[in-house]
């Protein structure tokens, strides 16, 4: 475990960087982490991670089909939303855990 | 002291599928998808019997062998005999079936594994030799076949530090 400073204020990640407490997460810090990876966030990039919280909170296991089945993106879109992770980037952004998925 | 060992990490993997059954094909998709989820550029190359999974007329029909498959079971952990997997109709039985707990754990049918492989930048190929071997030409293909090419212009295509070339 490791703290990080995001939006002035101290938060527990994981070595990976996913925060370890998903109540935690506030836009502001979103938007500080995805500038870590040179990301800058859209509306569309919050519209993902608002899906990819409310589906964790619902405790759906999360894939990029459940997403680009989603209607707010197709695959392609999250690909070039979140360049090199589609997943793994977006499941931080949104403080949820590192998915777990093959797929 | 310890060693500090310097890992090159994989960026590039070319993955090759000879095979045409359920599992054969489906471990060469999941780990091209898996690869480009992860950033790592990912080339499928199809031969022989796998060419059926590029294939319009069979990609989603694929089937698992029934018969001298050792590690098939029954509901509850009995062996299959092979005399029982021979019967008509059992074979594409177990594959529907198959298929039903793939979907369950968000595994997609073949087109549309092709369609989220393509959609991250994966290319698929198919081989010339096997292609010319079985008659089948670019309009057999699905739409997601980029090429038919020769081995040589596989190796041409593998080039790069961190490049890995895997045969399923």
């Amino acid at each position: 475990m490791a703290q990080k400073n995001y939006a002035g204020k101290q938060i527990e990640v994981t070595e990976e960087g996913y925060l370890v407490s998903p109540d935690d997460w506030t836009k502001e810090l979103a938007v500080e982490m995805a500038k870590e990876d040179g990301i800058e966030l859209s509306d569309k990039h919050f519209e993902v991670l608002e899906y990819l919280r409310k589906e964790y909170a619902a405790g759906t296991a999360l894939s990029i089909r459940k997403v680009g089945k989603s209607g707010i993106v197709d695959i392609k879109g999250l690909y070039s939303l979140f360049p090199g992770g589609p997943l793994k980037l977006s499941s931080k952004y949104a403080g949820i855990p590192k998915p777990a998925s093959c797929v | 002291m310890s060693e500090v060992i310097k890992e090159t990490p994989l960026k590039k993997v070319m993955i090759i599928c000879a095979k045409g059954t359920v599992e054969d094909v489906y471990a060469a998709l999941i780990m091209a998808n898996g690869a480009v989820m992860e950033g790592i550029e990912a080339k499928l190359f199809f031969t022989f019997f796998g060419l059926d999974a590029i294939t319009k007329k069979y990609m989603n029909k694929l089937h698992t062998s029934t018969v001298g498959n050792p590690a098939l079971r029954m509901p509850g952990g009995l062996p299959f005999p092979t005399l029982l997997g021979a019967l008509p109709g059992v074979e594409a039985g177990v594959s529907a079936m198959m298929k039903k707990q793939m979907d369950e754990m968000d595994v997609p049918p073949v087109d549309e594994f092709l369609d989220m492989i393509t959609a991250g930048g994966g290319e698929i190929y198919a081989c010339k030799l096997a292609a010319d071997m079985f008659k089948l030409t670019k309009d057999d293909f699905s739409e997601h076949v980029k090429d038919i090419i020769t081995v040589g212009e596989l190796y041409a295509m593998s080039g790069g530090e961190g490049t890995q070339i895997i045969f399923t």
